[in-house]
């Protein structure tokens, strides 16, 4: 019987998280902003139907970068995972601390048993129900990383460069119309322009809504709010 | 090693609920059999709820008691719920599994709409329903009937849209109103005799309650205006705006302009007054 190659733990470790991050640097940004209206999301998305941005419960919502079958997938299990907990519970039971580290667990299993890592980078972002509650955004890398973030945080692609820009521009209680000129504008950073109304998605966590707070803004609203 | 995942993303369950629930919960799932005999105990029933269609939607409308035999189980209960945005349900049968149903059915829409991007069709939602309302048959034959009304605004059709249930699941579109539960006859022939096409919805939500009071009137299983504890209906539009429930104080004051009405209906004194007989 043949002796496969050696291969150090280290190596297959690093060779598996620079396959995902390649997958993921290739895709296109996306910023999340805590504002006074709640949580904003953005992302550059030429397409109309299939979404980065979603929701995931009452106050909680979903974006994904990366691949969009692999995000896809980890979004309608974090559907199930809400409904089964929230159905089997009470609604409030349902927090994106719990979420997040279902997703921490399931990228982390992917990471070191499956064939390949998964190749995306997620946020799970929930908007506070009480005027003084804090809102909550956990990234969660490839690997099972979670990184529990305030203010802003930028996914994907030009993740870097936009994280400087927004160090400088971002300040807290932005309302809804400055935090969305804000983030269209840095998702055009290392880019020619920033994306048209047309190219961009945009969702909001409304901390004025109760029940279900999340809802996309679009069209003439989002023509409205990035003229100012 | 378990490599089971946290997530229940791998399930093959794709948009429903309910199959979700069966795989992963089955307990959590309401009960079809539930034993030998329901003459044991009393069954709480949950009696009157109507839903009218009127101009740009519907209104939807129940009594708030819930008896078990001849006692009053309970003065408050609610009957009539939403189900999502568009559409609401009211529930009129035994109130314990009906509840239940409300709830699951409630998820169930919510769910496909979040997996899929999109909401059900009106038509679809209801063909939901009378899934549930037919896995339920076994417990119906126990005495557990549940038999909801369900409406909503069809935002393809742009118009309400009522439909009723029968207790083995079958779907039926009623074309204007409906009317269920044990005072349903009386609240449907009141509604009957007033109902045309174009009724605007507040005229929709003072004929609900006249109906309402009418059945409370005749079936003593169908609650009443409570004027000593402040309970009236509870009444919601379904609109292109959504589903919006009218608060207490609004029923409350809608319903007793009405009193001292027709809706009395007559009947209280001891017949004419112009005879007056010395004592």
């Amino acid at each position: 019987m043949s002796q496969p190659f050696y291969v150090s733990p280290e190596q297959v470790m690093k060779d598996r998280a620079d396959y995902a991050r390649k997958g993921i640097a290739r895709g296109r940004s996306l910023v999340a902003l805590e504002c006074a209206d709640g949580v904003l999301l953005l992302a550059e998305n030429p397409s109309r139907t299939l979404f980065k941005i979603s929701e995931l419960y009452d106050r909680i919502a979903f974006a994904g970068v990366g691949k969009y079958n692999e995000f896809q997938s980890l979004k309608i299990g974090g559907v199930r995972l809400a409904d089964l907990k929230g159905y089997q519970y009470s609604r409030e039971d349902v927090t994106a601390n719990g979420i997040a580290n279902a997703y921490a667990q399931t990228l982390g299993q992917v990471f070191t048993h499956e064939m390949k890592p998964y190749e995306v980078e997620i946020l799970v972002a929930q908007v506070g129900s009480e005027p003084d509650e804090p809102n909550e955004l956990f990234r969660i890398l490839y690997d099972g990383t979670v990184i529990d973030e305030s203010g802003f945080t930028v996914l994907g692609g030009q993740a870097e460069t936009i994280i400087e820009v927004l160090k400088q521009a971002y300040e807290p209680g932005l309302d809804l119309g400055a935090a969305t000129r804000l983030g269209a504008r840095v998702l055009g950073e290392g880019q020619q322009t920033a994306p048209p109304a047309d190219q961009l998605e945009v969702g909001l966590l409304d901390r004025n809504r109760t029940g279900r707070t999340f809802r996309r803004i679009k069209g003439d609203e989002l023509d409205a709010l990035l003229a100012g | 090693m378990n490599h089971e995942p946290v997530l229940p993303a791998f399930a093959d369950t794709g948009s429903s609920f309910v199959d979700l629930l069966r795989r992963v919960a089955p307990d959590a799932l309401p009960p079809t059999v539930m034993g030998q005999s329901s003459q044991a105990f009393e069954i709480t029933h949950g009696t009157t709820v109507v839903a009218i269609r009127c101009e740009g939607g519907v209104v939807m409308a129940g009594d708030r008691r819930a008896t078990a035999g001849y006692t009053i189980a309970n003065r408050r209960i609610e009957k009539v719920f939403a189900a999502d945005e568009l559409s609401g349900v009211a529930i009129a049968g035994a109130a314990g599994p009906a509840v239940e149903m409300v709830r699951l059915f409630q998820v169930q829409l919510q769910h496909y709409e979040k997996v899929e991007g999109e909401q059900l069709s009106l038509e679809g939602k209801a063909n939901q329903l009378a899934q549930m309302v037919r896995a339920n048959l076994p417990a119906a034959m126990q005495g557990f009937v549940v038999v909801p009304l369900f409406a909503g605004y069809d935002n393809r059709r742009r118009h309400g849209r009522v439909f009723s249930f029968d207790a083995a699941g079958g779907k039926y579109e009623e074309a204007d109103y409906q009317a269920n539960g044990s005072g349903g006859v009386h609240a449907r022939n009141w509604i009957k005799a007033s109902w045309r096409e174009g009724l605007s919805p507040d005229d929709a939500i003072e004929l609900a309650i006249r109906a309402l009071f009418a059945a409370a009137d005749e079936d003593v299983a169908t609650g009443g205006p409570d004027l000593v504890r402040g309970i009236y209906p509870n009444v919601a539009v379904i609109d292109a705006d959504g589903f919006r429930p009218l608060s207490d104080s609004d029923v409350a004051a809608r319903a007793q302009d009405l009193l001292g009405g027709p809706a009395r209906g007559g009947n209280e004194t001891q017949g004419p007054q112009s005879q007056e007989r010395e004592g």
